[in-house]
């Protein structure tokens, strides 16, 4: 049959062009599952020695040949968090002034100049974290809060600098145009006539921003928020130069920790057998973790919305 | 009800609080520049452009070995998924609802969403496992399997605005799906599809993980492409964080090279996209 279409495609004057953009497309779609396939492999060793063990042990012992994953899950989770209570209210904010304040000459370059933010590249984030970031939060908010509060174990010191809290500043400062690119568009979808409706109330335009725009964009500025929370979770490089790069439990906001994405650049080069393995498995947890959140954001952004009205009664778009 | 006047001042009081946090965001672009180019200027010159590093301890030497192999890794990935990436959209602008085109589109999803680094995990196990050798090659391979999606999701978006009636035009003269594909609809969207494609080659410019983990980096001028070569991303992080005073102003030197060839990347797409935007009348 697969033949008789080709003979037919062929007298048709098309040749091989559909099966050839056909066989591009199909390429793409395996592409997905080629990743997870090779990656789960080279993560099976792993799989089996230490079963679920891994996700809760803290050792990473290459000599003794044991690993586990709990430390550097759970900086991961941290600094991204970190990061996404930063920029989240940072990120909205800044979309907000784009699309609903700011005069007509000042959109363009403020918006152009948060796109400019996302073209950096992780590298050099890296660079400006390690020399400039870095050695400020040692001596200024860093030896505050040590200062201060360094009774608490969150915010124990010494202040060295490289640790969670400047990862998650930095992680902030890189996902910020995503939150804010995204949050842009979906409040872009509020129709005008809700908006002109509540003026036409006597609203101020704050009291329109905050009861007719913010609340029909919610869905999507979670999506929005999950999508710049994929993009710190995966982050490697700028993560690597900063973190500090302790292999242990991430508990003051001072001190040198470990992600996932980090600790697979540092080991990476060198390593072989049951420790490589180690570090495909913790591949596969960020590439299933990742997917997921990124797959929700999508989800939430790009669904078919209902309009609410500002009393919170559900209008439908048209 | 709080008072109108009270009203107003609330309202006017969120929203400079709000422009605030706009400033500062752009105030952010404004730092990170500003150091790059302050720490990077003094450090580039010619000889530096051009030359290779020097061994440990000895001043000067360059980083023209980075920038070379950089350069040809990324031309490697482009000429892998710019084809594939261009076919695979006219795949799904000929058939957009297909159960294979929305597999498609959502894989892209999937892939765009991906770190790169999982991008480099992938590669690595599949060529530089099996042939004991980190590459030019792999690195190329893993910035193209990175773009591709990418290229895919912005080509298909620019063959949609190519109208359904130029196209029915053309069958009714009697051509092909493939002639309209090659003679209407690809050189109609030629200059969307080049900004798409500079965007992407934009973002592989600055990868590391990806490359660090398939090509590595090497002190010397790439001469066969089954060599491991030197890069500039990946330059910019081993000598970031070396120890070396020298080492570490040759990083800035050369994050303000990657910076500039990436800013201007993606300034002439933007330029190039409101100049098709005036001309169609947008």
């Amino acid at each position: 049959m697969f033949i008789k279409r080709l003979v037919s495609h062929t007298h048709s004057g098309e040749g091989l062009f559909p099966m050839v953009t056909a066989l591009a497309a199909a390429l793409l779609l395996s592409l997905v599952g080629g990743i997870f396939w090779v990656v789960l492999r080279g993560a099976w060793p792993a799989m089996s020695a230490f079963g679920l063990g891994f996700l809760v042990s803290t050792a990473w012992d290459p000599v003794q040949n044991i690993y586990g994953a709990a430390p550097v899950m759970l900086g991961t989770l941290a600094t991204s968090i970190l990061a996404l209570l930063i920029a989240g209210p940072l990120g909205v904010a800044t979309a907000v002034y784009i699309n609903e304040l700011a005069p007509g000459y000042l959109r363009k370059p403020v918006s152009f100049a948060v796109e400019l933010l996302a073209a950096v590249p992780s590298v050099v984030y890296g660079l400006w974290g390690l020399f400039v970031l870095a050695p400020w939060i040692r001596t200024g908010p860093g030896a505050f809060l040590e200062q201060h509060f360094g009774f608490l174990p969150l915010f124990r010191g010494p202040s060295l600098g490289v640790g969670v809290l400047t990862t998650g500043l930095l992680l902030a400062i890189m996902i910020l145009p995503t939150i804010t690119a995204l949050t842009r568009e979906v409040m872009r979808g509020v129709p005008l006539d809700l908006r002109e409706a509540l003026f036409a109330l006597g609203a101020t335009r704050w009291e329109m921003i905050t009861r007719v725009v913010l609340p029909n964009s919610k869905a999507g500025i979670i999506g929005a928020l999950l999508l710049g929370l994929g993009r710190a979770i995966g982050e490697a490089m700028a993560v690597t130069m900063v973190i500090g790069n302790a292999n242990r439990l991430p508990v003051s906001l001072l001190a040198p920790a470990q992600t996932a994405a980090s600790l697979i650049v540092n080991e990476f080069p060198e390593a072989f057998d049951l420790q490589l393995s180690s570090l495909l498995l913790l591949g596969l947890w960020l590439f299933i973790t990742t997917s997921l959140v990124n797959l929700a954001a999508v989800w939430l952004v790009y669904r078919p919305t209902s309009v609410k009205s500002a009393q919170g009664g559900a209008l439908h778009a048209k | 009800m709080p008072s109108n006047h009270r009203r107003r001042v609330d309202g006017r009081a969120a929203e400079v609080i709000s422009s605030l946090f706009a400033l500062a965001a752009t105030l952010i672009l404004g730092l990170i520049l500003y150091f790059i180019a302050r720490r990077g200027l003094g450090a580039i010159n010619w000889t530096f452009l051009t030359s290779l590093p020097t061994p440990v301890g000895q001043p000067g030497g360059g980083i023209g070995n980075a920038l070379i192999g950089s350069a040809i890794m990324i031309g490697i990935g482009t000429l892998l998924a710019v084809p594939w990436g261009v076919t695979a959209a006219i795949f799904l602008d000929q058939h957009p609802h297909s159960k294979l085109a929305s597999a498609t589109r959502f894989a892209c999803r999937v892939l765009t969403g991906v770190p790169s680094l999982i991008i480099g995990l992938f590669v690595f196990t599949l060529l530089v496992l099996p042939t004991r050798t980190y590459s030019a090659l792999a690195g190329g391979i893993a910035l193209g399997v990175m773009m591709t999606p990418l290229i895919t999701l912005s080509s298909e978006t620019i063959l949609a605005t190519v109208s359904s009636s130029w196209r029915e035009a053309s069958y009714a003269l009697g051509a092909t799906k493939q002639q309209t594909v090659r003679m209407l609809i690809l050189p109609t969207a030629a200059g969307g599809l080049t900004v798409g494609i500079m965007l992407a080659v934009a973002l592989a410019a600055g990868q590391t993980a990806p490359v660090l983990l398939t090509a590595l980096t090497s002190r010397f001028w790439l001469e066969n492409l089954t060599q491991p070569a030197a890069s500039l991303p990946v330059l910019i992080y081993t000598y970031g964080i070396s120890p070396f005073p020298d080492w570490q102003s040759q990083a800035w030197g050369a994050a303000l090279a990657l910076v500039t060839i990436v800013l201007v990347l993606n300034i002439v797409s933007q330029a190039v996209v409101s100049v098709v935007n005036r001309r169609r009348g947008v």
